[in-house]
C-alpha cells in the first residue's frame, strides 16, 4: 500500500456527493499515477463530470477525500487548486468570449505572472517583460495545437472544434502538473477528433504529465487510455486496463442498458 | 504576426505597445498640441465644458474598468465621487493638506470606500448588484450631509481652498485646464495599459466567464475587489479635482441621476473600450450643453414648451441617447471608430 500510495499522483477515496439528497456520486475511489492516461467513461448522467468538479473545488463533497502529490485538498477553492498545478477543461467550453484566442490563453498564464496593477498600469520594465516572456511561452503552445490561423481571432467567433481547441491551449498555458479533459471530443467531426487525439498524445509526450480523460468515443479511449473506470449512476462499476474493460459483463450491459 | 497593412511586427514587444507606428505617435502629438492650445481658442462657457469633459473621463475610466472590463455593474459613480471631492474638501480646508497630497489621499480613501461597498459583489450578481450599489448612492450622501453638518456644510455648499503647485495658483477655467487635461490624458494611458496586461486581462475573464476564471486561479474575491478599488480610486480623483474646480462643492453634484449619467457615458462609448470611455463621456457631455443651449430657443419657438424644455429637454435627449445605442450600436462609438479606421487602414483601396 505504502509504495502504491508514493507513486500515484492524485488519489480519490470514497467520494460521495448528493444534490438535495439525490446521489450524484457514491464511494468513488480511484487512483492517477505518473504518466498514465486514466479514461472515465460511462452513460449519461453517470457522474463522470462532477468527479471533475469535485477534483477541482467547484463542487464540495459531503464524504471522502482527495489527495494531489500526498496533499489533501478536498474542497478547497477552485483557484488554489489550480494553483497546485490541476488543471482542467469544460464539457460545455467555458471559455473569455471577448478576447482573442491568444488572450485566453495569456489568461492562462496568470498564475505564473507576478505583475500587479501598478506595475501594469505603467507597462515598463516588469510588467512588459513579463508580457513578453509569457507570449513566447504561449505561442509555443499555438504553434503545438495548429491555431496559428486563429491567433487573433475573436474566440467568440470561432467554430465548435477551433473552440475546443482553444480550451484546451488555455488549460496547458498553465504548465498543470495534472491535467484534466472532459470531453475533448465530444461535437467533432472524425477529422477534429484524430487531430484532438494527436494533441493529446503529443501533450502526454512532451510534458510527461498524467491526463484524467472522460470520453464517450470507446474507439479513441480505448486507444490512447492506460486504464479506464467506468461509473454508472454514480458508482464505480469497474476498472482496468483497456482489453478488460472491453469483455466486461457489467460494462457490456451498462452501455446496453442505456 | 502581421499588423493591418502589412506592418511586421519584429518583436512581442511592439506587438503589444500602445503606440506603435510612426503614424500613431505623430497624430498623437499633433492631437496634444492642438489640445493644449485650446485655452487660447475657445471662449469661457466651452472651457468649462472641457474641464468638466477631462474630470468626466477620469471617473468615466474607473466605471469603465468596473463595468465595461469586470462586468460589475454600478449605480454609485457619482457618490464615490461625492467622497473624492468631500475628503479633499475636508483634508484641504481643516487640515491644510496641500493639493499634491490632498489628490492621491482622496483617490484611497475613495477606493477603500468603494471595496466596502463591492463586497456585495461576491455574493451577487447583475441586476442585484446593481441594487446594491444603490446602497452606496443613497448612504454617501446621507453620512455627508448628516453626520458632521458643521464640518461638510450639510446641505450647504463648502467652499474649498484654490490648488496650488509650488507658487502657481490654479485659479481660473485656463489654469485649471492644464491640469484637468494632462490628468486625464495620463489616467488613460495607465488605464489603456491596465486592461491589456496581467490584471486586465484578468477583469476581462471574470466579466467573460467567472467560472473558467476561477479555472485559471484567478480569485473572483480579490480581482472584484481590486476593481472596485481601482474604480472609486478613479472617481475619488475625479471629485478631488472637481473640487479644486469649482472650488466649491455641494452634494447636489452628485446625484444618482449623474451616476446614471456616468453610466450612460460607458455605454454610449463601448463597454470595455478604452477609447470608447473618452468618446462617450465627450459625446454625452458635449451634447448636454447643446441641449442647454437649445432649450430656452425652443423656449421662444414654442412658448407653452418653456418650462417644460428648460428642465426636461437635457434627461429627454439623454435617455433617448441611450435607447437608440442600446438598440442600434450596443457596441458604442468605440465600435464605430474601429469601422471607420480599418476604412481608412485599406484606403484608397477600400471595398
Ligand atoms: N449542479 C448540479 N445540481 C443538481 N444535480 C446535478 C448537478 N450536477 C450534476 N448533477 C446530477 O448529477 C448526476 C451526474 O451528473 P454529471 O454531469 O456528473 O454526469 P456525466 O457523467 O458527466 O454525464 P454526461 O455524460 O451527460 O456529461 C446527474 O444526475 C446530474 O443531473
Ligand atoms: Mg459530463
Amino acid at each position: 500500500m505504502e509504495a502504491q500510495s508514493n507513486t500515484a499522483k492524485l488519489r480519490v477515496e470514497g467520494l460521495h456527493l448528493s444534490f438535495g439528497g439525490v446521489a450524484a456520486l457514491s464511494d468513488v475511489s480511484f487512483e492517477i499515477k505518473e504518466k498514465e492516461i486514466l479514461a472515465i467513461i460511462g452513460p449519461n448522467g453517470a457522474g463522470k463530470t462532477s468527479v471533475l468538479n469535485c477534483i477541482t473545488g467547484f463542487y464540495r463533497t459531503q464524504r471522502g477525500d482527495i489527495y494531489f502529490e500526498g496533499k489533501r485538498i478536498t474542497n478547497l477553492r477552485p483557484h488554489k487548486i489550480v494553483s497546485l498545478g490541476i488543471t482542467r477543461t469544460f464539457q460545455n467550453i467555458e471559455l473569455f468570449t471577448g478576447l482573442t484566442a491568444l488572450e485566453n490563453l495569456m489568461a492562462g498564464r496568470h498564475i505564473h505572472m507576478r505583475h500587479g496593477s501598478i506595475a501594469g498600469s505603467l507597462f515598463f520594465g516588469k510588467a512588459r517583460n513579463e508580457e513578453v516572456k509569457h507570449r513566447e511561452i504561449v505561442e509555443d503552445i499555438v504553434e503545438l495545437l495548429e491555431m496559428e490561423e486563429i491567433r487573433q481571432k475573436v474566440v467568440g467567433s470561432l467554430p465548435y472544434g477551433q473552440r475546443k481547441r482553444v480550451d484546451l491551449g488555455r488549460a496547458l498555458a498553465l504548465e498543470p502538473k495534472l491535467l484534466l479533459l472532459d470531453e475533448p471530443m465530444a461535437g467533432m467531426n472524425v477529422e477534429e477528433k484524430e487531430d484532438m487525439a494527436r494533441f493529446i498524445l503529443d501533450i502526454h509526450e512532451l510534458k510527461g504529465i498524467p491526463i484524467l480523460l472522460i470520453e464517450h468515443d470507446m474507439g479513441v479511449v480505448m486507444d490512447i487510455a492506460d486504464k479506464i473506470i467506468v461509473l454508472d449512476f454514480g458508482e464505480k462499476i469497474a476498472d482496468g486496463v483497456p482489453q478488460e474493460i472491453k469483455v466486461d459483463s457489467k460494462v457490456i450491459s451498462a452501455y446496453l442498458g442505456s | 504576426m502581421y499588423r493591418p497593412c502589412g506592418t511586421f511586427d519584429e518583436t512581442y514587444i511592439q506587438d503589444i505597445a500602445i503606440i506603435r507606428t510612426p503614424m500613431h505617435w505623430s497624430s498623437l502629438i499633433a492631437g496634444i498640441i492642438l489640445l493644449f492650445s485650446l485655452p487660447f481658442l475657445v471662449s469661457g462657457k466651452y472651457l468649462s465644458l472641457l474641464n468638466l469633459i477631462g474630470i468626466s473621463i477620469i471617473s468615466v475610466h474607473g466605471l469603465s474598468i468596473l463595468t465595461g472590463y469586470t462586468g460589475q455593474i454600478s449605480l454609485g459613480q457619482a457618490a464615490f465621487m461625492a467622497v473624492g471631492a468631500y475628503t479633499t474638501g475636508l483634508l484641504a480646508v481643516y487640515l491644510k493638506f496641500p493639493f499634491w497630497l490632498a489628490l492621491p489621499c482622496s483617490g484611497v480613501i475613495t477606493g477603500i470606500t468603494g471595496i466596502i461597498f463591492g463586497l456585495p459583489s461576491l455574493r451577487i450578481k447583475g441586476f442585484y448588484l446593481a441594487m446594491a450599489t444603490l446602497a452606496a448612492q443613497f448612504i454617501i450622501p446621507w453620512l455627508i450631509v448628516n453626520v458632521r453638518p458643521d464640518l461638510t456644510g450639510g446641505t450647504d455648499t463648502l467652499v474649498v481652498p484654490t490648488a496650488h503647485i509650488g507658487s502657481f495658483a490654479f485659479n481660473s477655467q485656463e489654469r485649471i485646464f492644464y491640469l484637468v487635461v494632462p490628468m486625464a490624458i495620463l489616467v488613460t494611458f495607465l488605464v489603456r495599459s491596465l486592461v491589456r496586461t496581467r490584471i486586465g486581462r484578468a477583469f476581462t475573464a471574470i466579466r467573460d466567464n467567472d467560472l473558467a476564471a476561477e479555472a485559471m486561479g484567478i480569485s473572483l474575491f480579490r480581482y472584484k475587489l481590486l476593481a472596485f478599488f481601482i474604480c472609486s480610486f478613479y472617481a475619488g480623483i475625479a471629485g478631488s479635482l472637481w473640487a479644486y474646480w469649482m472650488r466649491a462643492i455641494n452634494i447636489d453634484y452628485f446625484l444618482l441621476s449623474d451616476s446614471i449619467w456616468y453610466l450612460g457615458m460607458v455605454i454610449v462609448g463601448g463597454m470595455g473600450s478604452v477609447p470608447g470611455a473618452v468618446f462617450g463621456t465627450v459625446f454625452i457631455r458635449t451634447l448636454d450643453l447643446l441641449v442647454k443651449n437649445i432649450a430656452p430657443w425652443l423656449g421662444t419657438v414654442v412658448p407653452s414648451l418653456a418650462g417644460v424644455a428648460a428642465a426636461a429637454l437635457g434627461p429627454f435627449v439623454f435617455g433617448l441617447i441611450i435607447l437608440v445605442f442600446l438598440i442600434f450600436e450596443p457596441r458604442g462609438l468605440a465600435h464605430r471608430w474601429e469601422v471607420i479606421k480599418s476604412y481608412f487602414r485599406l484606403w484608397p483601396f477600400s471595398y
